[in-house]
């Protein structure tokens, strides 16, 4: 899934204090699980403005609607007729779902409600991790299913380096060392041929933006 | 064909090799590298010219190198991965070549974490590895990269680094083999205190060959302070400073610490010396250049061949 974090509260107040009517959308798939913009997140991020906008006597009429997916057509539908009352919209959708949603609301303000951070995985209550930088071409077959493009601080591709001590890796004690990682695995896989020999360069423009996939050329 | 470097005469004609260290300024004056340099005139057979290292900005390698060669020095140019995709080292390396510098030291280099612009955003196109293959490919098929040819091709002498210390021990060697066969000519290792683990590594490098293929010159650096060995165990990732070396720096006290330093770093040459397979020495005296000479002279290293 998408992680992100919220934004500040102040942050957030920077950007819609010259608007009159705004409307807080939440996305309610990924930024649900991670808690930074589901409906839940959406409701209470709109109390909270409306609050302190109070507080600061500044008028502005804040709703919520929220919906399951801004990245789909499918879903963002009824934001079309919804926002048309508001003069800005404050997207809890991760970065795609920010620039769906102004995509499709071509007279509307969208703003970010949140810092979108990476894909990853849920790694213990209230802690996620990123483990997939969408470079395009993927080579966890050749490293036990373990991704150093994405957990190598260095993007190194024959590792350990010099740095790796300790199971962690040189830019921090907190963060195992992926090449360890990878090393363990093979181990107990029996499968240590696979870290043998010389990689060839990657290419990196098989992950570079903007970029798009179209199901017509894929299934070719 | 260009002449050989002077280190890779030495090297070649089996004498036993000194190399030094210099680090660029932090600004456009030329005139401190060509004081440093005259510090390491004579003392050593070829000077590395680091490259940004720990991720500070200074003056580029190339160009300080440049300044080094004026001075009658010849200069082991580093180059890390982490600035610099795979189009700007290849113009680079061509740029060095034109100006007569064959000694390249492929390095990934530090995080940009830990230097001084930690915004930087890191480029690690290819890792070492991948650069001293590229460097081989230059030199022996002249072709770049892509495949497509060079035209007037350099000679270079590649460079890599091993740390003998960081984890996993077992695979230290592995990695060493890979970088022998992407096309390193000569090893500048991790400064080393703990002699006995170097040893222990020396006999995996020997077990498997990897000295009959490649030059090894063991890193060593002499300790300023009791301070400073300190904080390199504590905070240096991939350091290994054992206690007794604490210990002999504080029983020197502030005034001794200077002649204690440097006594310890001879002690460590004089030991490594004679482990076979190891083809000279690396001596790191970071911002204490006028330390090489005293300590090669001490270690019996001098004076050095002239070829």
């Amino acid at each position: 899934m998408i992680v992100a974090e919220a934004k500040s509260l102040g942050k957030i107040k920077e950007m819609l204090a010259s608007h009159k009517r705004v409307l807080v959308s939440g996305c309610n798939t990924c930024m649900a699980v991670c808690f930074a913009g589901g409906e839940k997140e959406a409701a209470v991020l709109a109390a909270s403005l409306r609050m302190a906008f109070k507080i600061d006597g500044v008028d502005i009429e804040i709703k919520e609607m929220s919906v399951q997916r801004q990245c789909e057509k499918e879903f963002t539908e009824p934001l079309k007729g919804g926002a048309a009352d508001f003069d800005a919209v404050l997207s809890l959708g991760c970065g795609a779902g920010v620039n769906a949603l102004a995509d499709m609301l071509t007279d509307t303000i969208v703003y970010p409600g949140v810092d979108t951070k990476f894909i990853g995985i849920t790694e213990s209550e209230g802690v996620w991790a990123s483990r997939c930088s969408a470079c395009g071409e993927c080579i966890l077959d050749q490293t036990a299913g373990i991704c150093p493009i994405n957990r190598c601080a260095k993007n190194i591709l024959h590792g350990p380096c010099g740095g790796s001590q300790g199971g962690s890796c040189e830019i921090s004690r907190d963060i195992p060392c992926v090449w360890q990682l990878i090393i363990d695995r093979m181990k107990r896989l029996g499968i240590m041929d696979k870290l043998g020999g010389i990689r060839p360069l990657k290419d990196w423009s098989a992950g570079l933006n903007p970029s798009k996939v179209t199901k017509d050329e894929r299934d070719k | 064909m260009m002449e050989k470097s002077n280190l890779e005469k030495v090297l070649s004609l089996g004498e036993f090799a000194v190399t030094a260290e210099l680090g660029p300024p932090k600004g456009a004056d030329g005139q401190k590298v060509k004081e440093k340099a005259r510090l390491l005139k004579d003392v050593a057979d070829a000077v590395n010219i680091t490259d940004c290292q720990t991720a500070i900005v200074r003056m580029s390698s190339i160009a300080s190198a440049k300044l080094i060669m004026d001075e009658g020095l010849e200069p082991i140019v580093q180059m890390t991965t982490r600035d610099r995709n795979r189009i700007a080292l290849q113009s680079d390396l061509l740029g060095a070549a034109a100006l007569g510098i064959n000694n390249i030291l492929c390095l990934t280099g530090d995080h940009p974490k830990f230097g001084n612009h930690p915004e930087a955003k890191p480029v690690f196109d290819l890792d070492s590895i991948q650069l001293s293959l590229m460097l081989k490919r230059m030199r022996d098929d002249k072709l770049f990269l892509n495949g497509e040819e060079l035209h007037g091709a350099p000679n270079f002498f590649i460079g890599a680094v091993a740390n003998p210390f960081a984890d996993p021990f077992d695979y230290r060697a592995v990695r060493l083999a890979k970088k022998i066969e992407a096309g390193a000519d000569f090893i500048q290792t991790q400064i080393i205190y703990n002699v006995e683990k170097f040893f222990d590594w020396m006999a995996q490098v020997r077990e498997m060959g990897l000295d009959k293929k490649v030059h090894i010159l063991a890193g060593v650096a002499p300790v300023k302070s009791a301070g400073m060995a300190k904080y390199m165990k504590k905070n240096v990732p991939g350091m290994d400073v054992p206690d007794w070396v604490i210990e002999r720096m504080e029983a020197a006290g502030k005034e001794g610490a200077k002649e204690e330093g440097i006594k310890i770093c001879v002690e460590i040459i004089e030991k490594v010396k004679n482990i076979d397979g190891v083809h000279g020495v690396h001596i790191m005296a970071i911002e204490w250049e006028d330390a090489v000479g005293p300590i090669a002279e001490a270690a019996g290293l001098l004076p050095r061949p002239k070829y």
